[in-house]
């Protein structure tokens, strides 16, 4: 099976067309570094995605802090993964890295601040 | 005090400009932003995708900004915020520029050269006149993206974008994983004016339908936004009458350009392109009057901020180069778009400044598909460049060597889009 995809690892967006052969390996070509070939084999075994989103946060200078999923988590649970994310509240000071969520849904991946917030 | 270098703005561009400044050696630099925080816009793009050509790592808006403002905070590069610059004007050795802020009232800061990084700001609803009544729902994309990202408020629940812009795309994701429902996004264009990752990321994974051909010709709702008119357009861009169709919607979201923000530079007086709405910059990003430079958004809209801090690197550099008497102002060659392309930045080239390359930034004027840039000095082909696909949404980033360059006295650069051979 052929299919035609277009790389979104980063904003160059490759145009790549990835082949599964008889064997059930992959052929990605289209790609211009290599992270085209592993982002189109996830594609079609597992897609996942980071997700970037806010938790409330106390005490600083806005009532919102951004966090990430430290690694990518799998499409299918993105929305189960908002209502935990959701739920959260922290207390500044907060810096860059530090774990708002341990383990996530179980699936092994932290929830991750994504900027530094003092107290105020 | 006389500083060396004052940089107006300190979101990306006037980070990055600010560090190379000081790397370069200009002692003196201060930074002047209006806002609370340093960082500028990257503070509400929350998502990700930044810096994978800086750092070589996919950051967060507010990472990519933590690096630069530690950088700046390093070199001790002081910066004033809450501060607005009202005006700059040229005193012949000295730059005058006109500052307000609540500590210390209305000043005058002098300095020998200035960096132009005010960015850009969005078209509203009142530029693009859209027909109807004005109720409130009607947001602009950045502006909704602010509130959530933020402030932590929800402008609303089911949702229609206008404008298929990144900033669109990306709120049209947002706005759907914060439990709103985004019915359609509309654009006016026949391809779409965003990255197409974007696209993929955040409509097709969301099944988000995007309506190209497509312009919303009526605002209905008195108070709150009750719902829009959505009619195709044909290819003059004129509403195709029958197609129309009502969505109802409490929140509609313009992603419909950006403008560079430059009152403070047509003020003082610096030569203008009417293809960027930006000065005229040479290669390291210096403007018509000497020991001004401008380098981002407030030249050229980008479309990664990557690109952004590459072109302050230049205007860094240039400026640093300036107040040591350094800079060259012999104008070797000026740059021109033809067929199929937009705008080509810098506009001017002066040949004694340049290190190893220099990298032209364009945009065509539509898609094409297998064909290349080439660029021209008189009849004589000096360099080509090979694109899968050419988007207007995907700013072509043309590098020339200096080898190349100098063996040509001087001329015009003619960049056009033809046939691969």
């Amino acid at each position: 099976m052929k299919k035609e995809m277009t790389c979104i690892v980063c904003p160059i967006g490759c145009q790549m067309t990835i082949e599964e052969k008889a064997d059930g390996t992959y052929e990605v070509t289209g790609n211009t570094c290599k992270r085209g070939p592993k982002y189109a084999i996830n594609e079609m075994t597992n897609p996942t995605r980071v997700i970037p989103t806010t938790v409330v946060i106390k005490n600083a200078m806005l009532p919102r802090l951004p966090v990430k999923t430290a690694e990518p988590i799998p499409k299918g649970q993105i929305f189960d993964a908002m209502a935990v994310i959701n739920q959260v509240v922290v207390e500044a000071p907060i810096k860059t890295g530090d774990v708002v969520i341990k383990d996530l849904l179980g699936l092994g991946i932290d929830v991750v601040a994504t900027r530094t917030m003092d107290k105020c | 005090m006389i500083y060396d270098v004052v940089i107006l703005g300190g979101g990306p561009a006037g980070l990055a400009a600010a560090v190379e400044a000081k790397n370069g050696g200009a002692e003196n630099v201060l930074i002047l932003e209006r806002d609370r925080e340093l960082g500028g816009i990257l503070n509400q793009c929350i998502h990700n995708g930044f810096g994978l050509h800086t750092f070589n790592e996919e950051l967060t808006g507010p990472e990519y900004a933590e690096r630069y403002i530690q950088k700046v905070k390093d070199l001790n590069i002081p910066y004033m915020l809450d501060t607005m610059v009202l005006d700059m004007h040229d005193n012949g050795d000295l730059k005058a520029i006109h500052v307000i802020n609540e500590e210390n009232g209305y000043m005058i800061i002098e300095a020998k050269a200035v960096i132009l990084t005010m960015g850009c700001r969005e078209r509203t609803s009142g530029a693009i006149g859209i027909p109807g009544y004005r109720p409130s729902g009607v947001f602009t994309a950045g502006t909704a993206q602010r509130f959530i990202n933020m402030e932590g408020f929800m402008p609303g629940k089911e949702v229609v974008i206008l404008g298929s812009g990144d900033i669109g795309l990306i709120m049209a994701r947002r706005m759907t994983l914060e439990g709103a429902h985004v019915q359609a996004v509309c654009e006016l264009m026949p391809y779409s004016n965003g990255l197409v990752r974007n696209i993929v990321q955040c409509l097709d994974d969301y099944d988000i339908p995007l309506k190209l051909s497509h312009t919303i010709t009526f605002i209905h709702g008195k108070d709150r936004l009750e719902g829009v008119t959505v009619a195709k357009v044909d290819e003059k861009l004129k509403v195709i009458p029958g197609t129309e169709e009502y969505i109802p919607c409490d929140t509609l979201l313009l992603s419909v350009g950006l403008i560079p923000e430059n009152e403070i530079t047509r003020n003082a007086g610096v030569v203008m392109d009417n293809r960027t709405n930006g000065a005229i910059v040479g290669e390291l990003r210096q403007t018509s009057m000497p020991g001004v430079f401008a380098c981002g958004n407030v030249v050229h809209v980008h479309d990664l901020v990557d690109f952004v801090s590459e072109e302050a690197v230049l205007a860094g550099k240039g400026a640093a180069k300036f107040i040591k008497g350094e800079l060259d102002n012999e104008i070797t060659f000026t740059t021109t778009n033809g067929d199929g392309i937009g705008y080509v930045v810098p506009q001017q080239v002066a040949m004694k400044n340049v290190e190893d390359k220099v990298t032209f930034y364009m945009r065509v004027r539509q898609v094409f598909k297998d064909k290349v840039v080439n660029a021209y000095i008189g009849d004589q082909l000096i360099a080509t460049k090979k694109e899968k696909k050419l988007l207007p949404a995907e700013m072509v980033n043309f590098k020339i060597a200096k080898d190349i360059l100098a063996q040509y006295p001087a001329g015009e650069i003619r960049f056009v889009v033809e046939e691969a051979k």
